[in-house]
């Protein structure tokens, strides 16, 4: 056998030409790489891998697991940003003749890759990170149901973030949009590795999410505490309960479609091919079928947070917290019956339109309900504007408008006209941004003393908050513009002149929320400086009003020493006006998962697999198979899964508490 | 039980003295009724697309000339089998008998794979005949469909051994028995699965 032959057999179709030739991509590489082994050699040095894999890798907590997956979010935050402004800054310079400064290869691959990580890899661990740690916690628990599960599901979202990271400095990734229609997607118009970085990253991912999607149903269905019945959950409990029913009923779908689509470029087969009797616009259909519940599970959360938020800085009951429990499940319901909205050009016909339309508008009047429910629990209230209270203040002025040119876009016929438009394109950033990611901030603000003890810095929050929320108008109103003139998406250069000043605006509105986004990361780092400073030593720093408030921050491993009980849906709220105080002896040993590292070896595993599926590499994909299989057994054989915090630690930690609440009474 | 009931209806009290015992693994049928749920779905979509394209023939050979309706009535029947079988194993699991349980897992386990080797027996001549799945969008969708049922037969079968070594390892102990209750669930799901593909995939294709 020679060397022609072996090679491809070892590194399959590997070779040293994937690696960057672009100089963007180059220099981009370099810095990583040099800030990669910085890190590692820092953590060797200060010899944090031990604390770092026994405390963090391989827990089980739900609190560090939430944790590790904001800060995933967070990472990955910054790369789709950094391709956000790229293209920005491609758009505004690309007049006139001038190409810009991004070839089509690349320019294609950064729209594909921003909306692909900013909803798989930011938004999607953003908000299961904030239900991670929150659910257990109101809800009176002491973890999840299947705590090694949600560490497992936790690598496995990482394991896929990892893939697409990989895309960028080794091969490509997709240049087909973040949906990846076929033909297009198919193997004979996108040969390349791309759109198999795309499938394996997000198929590994997918099995992360719809495993903690189970997880957290079952653990807001089996492990409230006693007294809490499903019309005492708090709304954000309520609003991730709707979240995750979605989750397991659309991700399964998107499984199914990504697998037909691997099998056609893998196998052969034909079912979106354009002969032997495939049929593309089935992908249209399936996908979506997924992509619209997707929509409401990045945004339902974020409605339960503004909801939490509203009525702890009004200081007054939520209003009409039975129309908000409703409004959420009829969205939940509704977001299964409108996917064709996604394609109303594709000839579907007057009467399918019709339809898919009216349910489209449908879906507003839950929405604008929750948005009176919150502006009535803001009347007459007592209102702190705290940060978490002026992003929610942001995010109904926002998101309104987002929802209405989404109403606007749900008439057929307006939709013929601006379909595929920079209209579009602003509609869906109004309401993800001015929902998803205004909710996110004010999530992190309103949650983070909770989660560390100390508030964060509200001089440098004031900066975020006043260049994101202006930033984002200069940013999307010009696309509005642009859109309604008629200008497709995804476009590199321009012809008419008389458009660029549109464009500079929207690249100077980006850059106003680079500023935004570096002042946030500002305010991270000034608050831990100062964390003496900002210190909270009560547990409850806003007065709020459910359970998560009643133990100390950062709560301890067993969040609550002894289980709570409830008798209203601010159960906090009403223990605080019945003078309750927790007890302070008769402490017991508390019974507590063990850590394992089987969910990150799994994962490795599996991203071992994704890569070696991507390059080709058999024998590489068939071992790591294996290797999955025989640590998901051997896995099993360990029956020993959980251990008692003794009686007296818990007793250390709890007086230690009570020290700490005497003395800022004193 | 009712100690603590009443003790709840009080709206003074707000912590319970006696930790409340959550049974060990007491969310693991829900959880696992919730998985099988999700890879319901998958099944769902994987029907709706045989619906779609599983007339589009290409001008190749469709299910009249391909299927052996007596060859799949037989391997259905290898399927029910099994999950009598599994039944069986059940009702022993609940009077405690260790090796009863083991046989009839034993028996469940040759029936699987008298059924997998149908199927394949099935597959490797409708490929020899020139009917691959890249073929026709039919026949794509055929084997994916078949195949992705197949393949949940085959974990389960790896599944089934796994169990049988633990159970001979530990015995019947709780876990042990939580373990062979979510098998079950399996394996009767992928029966009822079965019951669809043989209704609408070889059934409904001879007659239509």
């Amino acid at each position: 056998m020679n060397a022609d032959t072996l090679i491809p057999l070892i590194f399959g179709r590997l070779t040293l030409e994937a690696l960057p030739h672009e100089p963007i991509v180059l220099a981009t590489m370099v810095v990583v790489v040099l800030g990669g082994a910085a890190l590692v050699g820092a953590l060797t040095y200060f010899k944090l891998w031990g604390y770092l894999w026994k405390e963090w890798f391989t827990t089980v907590d739900h609190k560090k697991i939430g944790i590790m997956y904001m800060i995933l979010g967070l990472i990955m935050f910054v790369r789709g940003f950094a391709d956000a402004i790229m293209m920005r800054l491609q758009q505004a310079m690309a007049f006139g003749g001038s190409e810009g400064y991004l070839n089509a290869h690349h320019y294609d691959q950064i729209f594909t890759a921003h909306g692909v990580i900013m909803i798989f890899f930011v938004a999607m661990p953003l908000v299961t990170g904030i239900m991670n740690y929150v659910v257990p916690l109101q809800i009176g628990a002491r973890d999840v149901s299947f705590p090694f599960l949600n560490n497992f599901s936790f690598w496995m979202t990482t394991a896929g973030a990892v893939i697409v990271m990989a895309s960028l400095f080794v091969g490509e990734f997709a240049r087909t949009g973040w949906l990846a229609y076929p033909p297009l997607s198919g193997i004979g118009y996108s040969p390349g590795v791309g759109v198999d970085y795309y499938i394996w990253a997000l198929q590994i991912a997918g099995v992360g999410t719809t495993l903690s999607g189970i997880n957290l149903i079952a653990t807001i269905v089996k492990m409230r505490a006693p007294g809490m019945g499903m019309m005492k959950m708090p709304v954000f409990t309520w609003t991730s309960l709707c979240t995750n029913v979605l989750i397991v009923a659309s991700f399964p779908v998107l499984t199914a479609v990504l697998a037909l689509l691997t099998l056609d470029r893998y196998v052969g087969t034909n079912f979106f091919t354009n002969d032997f009797g495939g049929n593309p616009m089935m992908y249209v259909n399936l996908i979506w079928i997924w992509g619209h519940p997707e929509v409401y599970i990045l945004i339902l959360p974020l409605f339960g947070v503004f909801s939490e938020i509203a009525s702890t800085f009004s200081g007054k009951k939520l209003f009409g917290y039975t129309s908000m429990v409703y409004a959420t499940v009829v969205i939940t319901i509704l977001s299964y019956l409108v996917w064709l909205h996604h394609f109303f050009t594709m000839g579907s016909g007057a009467s399918v339109n019709s339809f898919f339309g009216i349910t489209t508008m449908i879906i507003s009047i839950p929405t604008g309900a929750k948005i009176f429910n919150w502006l009535f629990t803001m009347y007459r209230g007592r209102i702190r504007f705290e940060l978490p209270m002026m992003w929610l203040v942001a995010f109904m002025l926002t998101f309104v408008i987002g929802g209405m040119t989404g109403v606007l876009l749900a008439v057929p016929p307006a939709d013929f006209v601006l379909h595929n438009s920079l209209f579009l394109i602003a509609h869906f950033h109004n309401v993800i941004i001015g929902g998803v990611l205004f909710g996110l901030f004010a999530a992190i603000n309103f949650w983070w003393p909770k989660a560390f003890g100390f508030k964060l810095d509200k001089f440098w929050g004031m900066v975020s908050f006043c260049c994101w929320v202006p930033g984002f108008w200069l940013a999307f109103a010009p696309l509005y513009v642009l859109g309604l003139m008629g200008v497709t998406r995804r476009m590199r250069v321009f012809d008419d002149p008389s458009l660029q000043i549109w464009f500079v605006i929207a690249a100077i509105g980006a850059g106003v929320i680079a500023l935004g986004i570096a002042a946030m990361f500002i305010q991270f780092a000034v608050s831990i400086i100062n964390r003496d400073k900002l210190r909270d030593t009560t547990g409850d720093p806003w007065g709020g009003r459910t359970l998560e408030w009643a133990t100390s921050s950062p709560p301890p491993a067993y969040n609550f020493a002894s289980t709570p009980v409830v008798h209203d849906a601010d159960a906090w709220w009403d223990m605080k006006k019945k003078k309750y105080q927790r007890p302070l002896s008769g402490y017991k040993a508390i019974h507590m998962p063990s850590n394992t590292g089987a969910g990150v070896i799994i994962s490795g595993l599996c991203l071992v697999m994704g890569l070696a599926l991507v390059w080709y590499i058999w024998w590489l994909a068939a071992l790591s198979f294996l290797g999955v299989l025989a640590v998901s057994i051997a896995h099993t054989f360990n029956y020993k899964r959980d251990y008692y915090i003794p009686a007296d630690e818990v007793r250390a930690t709890e007086e230690a508490r009570t020290r700490l609440l005497a003395g800022t009474e004193g | 039980m009712s100690a603590t009931a009443i003790k709840i209806d009080d709206p003074n009290v707000f912590h319970l003295e006696e930790e409340p015992h959550h049974e060990e693994g007491s969310s693991t049928m829900l959880g696992f009724w919730l998985y099988l749920m999700s890879d319901c779905l998958i099944f769902a979509m994987l029907f709706a697309v045989f619906g779609v394209v599983g007339g589009n023939y290409a001008a190749g050979p469709g299910p009249k000339e391909l299927f052996d309706l007596e060859l799949v009535a037989v391997n259905t029947a290898m399927l029910l089998f099994s999950s009598i079988t599994y039944g069986f194993a059940m009702l022993a699991m609940d009077k405690n008998k260790t090796r009863q349980t083991l046989i009839w897992l034993a028996v469940t386990g040759l029936f699987g794979l008298a059924f997998l080797g149908i199927e394949l027996y099935e597959f490797a001549h409708l490929i020899h005949e020139g009917a691959t799945p890249q073929r026709s969008a039919f026949l794509s969708a055929f084997f994916t469909l078949v195949g992705t049922h197949g393949l949940h037969v085959t974990f389960g079968i790896i599944w089934l051994v796994t169990l049988m070594v633990q159970v001979s390892w530990k015995g019947l102990i709780p876990a042990n028995k939580r373990r062979l209750m979510c098998l079950s669930m399996f394996w009767h799901f992928l029966d009822v699965i079965w019951i669809g593909v043989f209704t609408f995939v070889y059934l409904l294709g001879m007659v239509r």
